[in-house]
């Protein structure tokens, strides 16, 4: 929560952020040598003399980088480029082998995306342009913390390919931040070009912040922000930092320029170190590597691969009168749809699948932390089971009840129902039989009831399942109450 | 164009060089000769190269499969400790733990 005084010295002022998202891509071997990419393996088990800047190895690209790169291109509208160069950025740290990173510079791969972030209040469409997308290797780890007075290198990591997206400064708050990242991410994750997992390093964000007064249109002096490994420390790390330059130019003060560390334990905001400019990095194209050629016939192979991306799959949904929390919940990550269609394939009842999936079946799967398709739950056993509770042969309690039991065997639902004693009793005289009993031993009930007091209708129709132990048909039973009331 | 001294001085802090102020005069010379080489070479008429499939990036596939070392990482990395390979801390890095050395 803010306090007065922080209120104060961001009033007057508006936020102006860039993001910058270095996504790695889902490939089995790094960039430019056959490398395994793993995640976990010991330390520096992945290098090979082309990784580790032997003399003599030189590098080849990956051809599946290329692909991942271009759906990233076709699934944010960008224009690709159909000739990119890759350049060395130059700059000295003990995990960059090389001494230069292979990147591209000023002829990226993909140029002019963007991104539909959700409506503004007035119901038009927030978009944020993305300047580009380019190809780069991925440095190593240091590691400063596990060895006094020295600093251990990992160069596992070295050569991974990634994708950097970067957008445009046209976000302005941390909560469009957030939303920008949010959907990007779940785009990526769509488009199977990457795990997106920050707490691995798959997906890592910088963020260029600055401040100016509402009304002027020059940028202020922008600082980028490091080191944070969630979402919400992103939009954490983007309001202290604006506080921290509000209150610079409140107090009379110029911003300067630098590199900045989030402390998400702290929440604090420190100084890393002074920010090269890009001039420093003395780019310059990578001899070792030609252009990369893209031609109409490869972009239209990719573009052919593309699966369907959340907004088309929203609408689809939304045709089909689902609510929009359901739509939402449905298409949050890209294998849910799958199974939500594969059961609706079944049982042509929306609304009644999307409860189930959103409902019991989401929870198992959050519960277990599992993937949907590695359920033991085959999509026609569930459409079975909703088709039990629509043809009241079960109830909604007991379909419950019976799909604990779908998930650790392979029966019908029909088969637990039946072996469990789940299936609904509709027959006249056993429930006219419970009945009975019921107003038998609650007789004020019954006689208020009898009286006229018709809400008491729900008080005797949950005893009555009491009884049955969840079996009678509560509709039937509703039923024959009411006729007892007239009767 | 050509190099000047604090073009020399700047590059070599950059990459973390120390600079003797008597070497810098004859690394002027060495990195202008270089300069002047390259426009020589810059005047050589190169619109008939085009963009073809013998210029065009080579691709591999993406399988598993890179040139082994002929010895061992640790056999030839000055200070190997448990797999990693041991630098000494940096300042400027001092403290936090792993970072992500991406650019």
């Amino acid at each position: 929560m803010s306090t007065a005084m922080e209120t104060d010295v961001t009033a007057g002022f508006e936020m102006v952020v860039g993001l910058e998202v270095h996504v790695q891509l889902k490939t089995q071997t790094k960039a430019f040598c056959g490398c395994s990419t793993n995640f976990g393996a010991p330390p520096n088990q992945n290098t090979c003399p082309v990784c580790l800047a032997l003399p003599g190895a030189l590098p080849v690209l990956n051809a599946r980088a290329v692909e991942l790169a271009l759906r990233v291109a076709l699934g944010f509208g960008f224009t690709v480029n159909a000739r990119s160069i890759f350049a060395r950025k130059n700059y000295f740290y003990p995990d960059l082998p090389k001494g230069y990173q292979i990147s591209q510079h000023d002829t990226p791969i993909a140029e002019h995306g963007r991104l539909d972030i959700g409506l503004l209040i007035n119901g038009e469409p927030r978009v944020i342009g993305i300047t580009r997308a380019h190809m780069e290797e991925d440095a190593g780890k240091s590691i400063h913390d596990r060895y006094e007075s020295a600093t251990a290198v990992d160069l596992n990591r070295s050569g991974v390919p990634l994708v950097e997206i970067v957008s445009e400064p046209e976000m302005r708050s941390p909560e469009e931040a957030g939303a920008y990242l949010r959907t990007l991410k779940q785009i990526l994750l769509y488009l199977d070009i990457s795990d997106c997992n920050m707490e691995e390093g798959s997906l890592r964000v910088d963020a260029n912040v600055s401040a100016r007064p509402f009304g002027q249109v020059r940028l202020g002096t922008k600082c980028e922000v490091k080191n944070m490994n969630s979402f919400s420390g992103v939009e954490r790390a983007l309001a202290a930092e604006f506080r921290r330059q509000c209150g610079v130019l409140v107090a009379g003060g110029s911003v300067q320029q630098q590199t900045l560390l989030w402390d998400g334990a702290k929440g604090e905001i420190r100084p890393a170190r002074s920010k090269e400019g890009s001039s420093d990095y003395r780019y310059f194209p990578e001899p070792d590597l030609p252009p990369l050629l893209i031609s109409d016939a490869e972009l239209a192979r990719v573009r052919e691969t593309l699966p369907e991306l959340p907004a088309a799959r929203r609408a689809r949904y939304a045709a089909m009168k689902l609510s929009e929390y359901d739509v939402q919940e449905l298409t949050a990550d890209p294998a849910t749809g799958p199974f939500f269609e594969a059961v609706l394939a079944l049982h042509a009842d929306a609304k009644s699948v999307a409860n189930w999936v959103n409902g019991e079946v989401r929870a198992v799967v959050n519960e277990r932390d599992t993937a949907w398709d590695a359920m033991s739950l085959e999509p026609a056993r569930l459409a079975a089971l909703i088709d039990l509770v629509r043809d009241g042969v079960v109830s909604s309690s007991a379909a419950k009840k019976i799909f604990a039991q779908l998930l650790v065997s392979t029966d019908t639902p029909r088969a637990i129902a039946e072996r469990d004693g789940l299936v609904q009793v509709r027959d006249d005289n056993a429930l006219a039989g419970w009945v009975d009993e019921v107003l038998a031993e609650h007789p004020v009930e019954a006689a208020r009831y009898a009286a006229g007091e018709k809400k008491l209708v729900g008080l005797l129709v949950g005893l009555v399942m009491k009884k049955s132990q969840g079996r009678a048909d509560p509709k039937l039973v509703n039923q024959l109450l009411s006729s007892r009331a007239t009767g | 164009m050509a190099v000047s001294d604090a073009d020399v001085l700047h590059v070599a802090a950059l990459a973390r060089l120390a600079m003797p102020a008597d070497r810098v005069p004859a690394l002027v010379r060495e990195l202008n000769g270089i300069l002047d080489h390259m426009a020589v070479l810059e005047t050589v008429d190169v619109t008939s190269v085009g963009d073809d499939a013998r210029t065009a990036m080579p691709r591999r596939d993406d399988i598993v499969g890179s040139v082994p070392l002929a010895r061992p990482l640790a056999q030839f990395a000055p200070s190997p400790r448990d797999g990693f390979l041991l630098v000494p801390r940096l300042s400027t890095h001092s403290q936090l733990g792993a970072t992500e050395g991406d650019e």
